[in-house]
């Protein structure tokens, strides 16, 4: 079997795993799509302004995908690490890329099913508005910009036992919410928080995202950040996955 | 006849902490391979290296002929988690296929359910099953993929008696149909059901790598304590293998056989006082019996 099947073979098992405790799946879903109707769609300078409210829903999407690319990887690989089943799959004649894909699958399509309610609830709502093909351009280009997310997630999970990654996660999803104003516009900024929010990679995922529906500019410090912490953050994970014998105990 | 797998002066290294000290192993195809040792003794790291879970701090391990770290060379091998450790919310079916889907050949899954004692097991969720039921699903994993060897670490632990005897038959049967198999256990008796070949291991080496006849032989040692003014007397009588002084004045012998060694002690008039006689634990045997072969640096504290 190739890498690839494998790979949907580890998605397949670990989406029914998932599914068989639902409420692990609502968390996810509902999430953004509450912090929409509670922070956008209130704010009616916002959700009847078409360019606002657009930016806003976008936002929530990059949002949504941060958090369930930095819980799924981040959690759920420091929770694998220390169950004897991790290292029971890590005898199979499995290379290590194929779980590390099937998380990567079985991730996005969480991840794509919680920008759902945001999108559905920000047309219904709100004056954000996209054609067809923006909205198909918006979907690729946020999966694109969730890859440092996955990346960092697979970082946290490498190098940390599960208690410590969720308070490391949370305080990251936060932080780079707000941080690359997913939350609150980059506008809204003081001068000195958005230069540092240039420099965070949910930043640069809102401004690609942005420019992938609207047509806005794309300034070159965002694509070139977004590629930076790619690069880096899949260096990164790359080694803290081949180092990694499971959970180490002193 | 090609190896099947090997470890060449292998060393495993935990921060400081050696749980395997300069292992040699050969394991050719056919035979059942009991490993034997205490908890503790490097059983399971032994285990761990060949499956390619860890790297061995110096030396060499090689699994068909490649590296156990690279998945291609794990295709023949079978191993079945230490702790029943399935996940709660898959169902017993469910696991089994996975795991199979990962083997160019696997078995159906109502064949294994069979040959395990599953059958009607398939459908609950692994969460729901009894003790007994997960070690045997976890058992039965390792033959999914059909493999020319498989590594067992302790896979009776906690079962009651017909659980295990269970357990062992449908491991014979395997084994009959052409799996080589490593089990590991601290229970000789384990060892003597399934066994041809034994290992034992303490504190991180090998001890010993005999037939199972030779080793239980020889691990059927007793512990004498004494208290004696003369212990250079006591040290000349038959039948001593080993005798130990410690802080106190207390000797600590050992000899195959308590009773001959009692007639030999009392004629010989040796004073000697607070006499206790016990069975070795197979630690103390296999370190008693080796401890020419061995240098140890260690004392033995009170």
């Amino acid at each position: 079997m190739t890498v690839l099947a494998l790979a949907g073979v580890h998605a397949k098992y670990l989406l029914i795993e998932t599914a068989r405790v639902p409420i692990a799946i609502i968390g996810g879903l509902v999430f953004p799509a509450l912090s929409l109707l509670f922070f956008v769609i209130p704010q009616r300078a916002v959700a009847e302004n078409p360019a606002f409210a657009t930016q806003a829903v976008l936002s929530l999407c990059v949002f949504a995908v941060l958090a369930n690319s930095l819980f799924s990887f981040g959690l759920n690989i420091a929770e694998a690490r220390e169950k004897p089943w991790d290292p029971y799959l890590r005898t199979l004649p499995a290379p290590g890329m194929s779980r590390v894909l099937g998380q990567v699958f079985s991730t996005g399509m969480l991840g794509l099913a919680s920008v759902v309610p945001v999108v559905i609830l920000g047309a219904l709502l709100t004056q954000a508005s996209a054609t067809g093909p923006q909205v198909l351009a918006g979907l690729l280009t946020l999966g694109l910009s969730a890859l440092p997310f996955m990346f960092i997630g697979i970082c946290i999970g490498y190098s940390m036992p599960s208690k410590a990654a969720i308070a490391v996660v949370q305080v990251l999803m936060f932080g780079l919410a707000f941080g690359g104003g997913l939350f609150l516009p980059p506008v809204m900024f003081p001068g000195w928080l958005d230069v540092l929010s240039r420099f965070l990679p949910s930043r640069h995922s809102r401004e690609l995202v942005v420019w992938a529906v609207t047509g806005s500019d794309l300034p070159a410090w965002a694509w070139i950040g977004w590629a930076v912490w790619t690069v880096v953050t899949f260096a990164l994970a790359l080694v803290l996955f081949r180092r990694d014998e499971g959970r180490r105990y002193r | 006849m090609t190896a099947l797998a090997t470890l060449d002066r292998v060393t495993r290294r935990y921060g400081d902490l050696t749980a395997v000290n300069d292992v040699s192993l050969t394991i050719d195809p056919g035979v059942i391979l009991g490993l034997l040792g205490p908890n503790g003794a490097g059983k399971t790291t032994v285990i761990s290296l060949l499956q390619g879970l860890r790297r061995p701090t110096s030396g060499t391990v090689r699994l068909f002929g490649g590296d156990p770290r690279d998945a291609a060379s794990r295709s023949r091998l079978g191993s079945t988690p230490q702790e029943t450790a399935l996940p709660p919310t898959l169902r017993a079916g469910e696991v089994i296929d996975f795991v199979g889907k990962h083997f160019a050949d696997p078995v159906p899954r109502g064949e294994l359910a069979d040959e395990f004692g599953l059958g009607d097991l398939l459908r609950r969720q692994t969460g729901a099953l009894s003790g007994g039921q997960k070690r045997r699903l976890s058992v039965a994993l390792a033959f999914v993929g059909r493999p020319r060897l498989v590594l067992l670490d302790e896979p009776t632990t906690g079962l009651d008696v017909d659980a295990r005897r269970t357990l062992w038959a449908a491991l014979r049967r395997q084994h009959d149909a052409g799996a080589t198999v490593v089990v590991t256990s601290h229970y000789l008796e384990e060892i003597e059901a399934l066994a041809q070949r034994v290992v034992v291991m303490g504190a991180g080496r090998v001890l010993a790598d005999d037939s199972l006849a030779n080793v239980v032989g020889r691990v059927g040692l007793r512990l004498i304590r004494l208290r004696s003014p003369e212990p250079d007397r006591i040290r000349a009588l038959p039948g001593v293998l080993t005798c130990e002084a410690d802080a106190d004045g207390m000797l600590t012998l050992s000899v195959p056989d308590s009773d001959a060694f009692l007639r030999a002690l009392i004629p010989s008039g040796v004073p000697f006082a607070e006499l206790t006689v016990r069975g070795a634990t197979l630690e103390e045997a296999f370190l008693s019996l080796t401890e020419e072969s061995i240098p140890r640096t260690t004392e033995h504290a009170s």
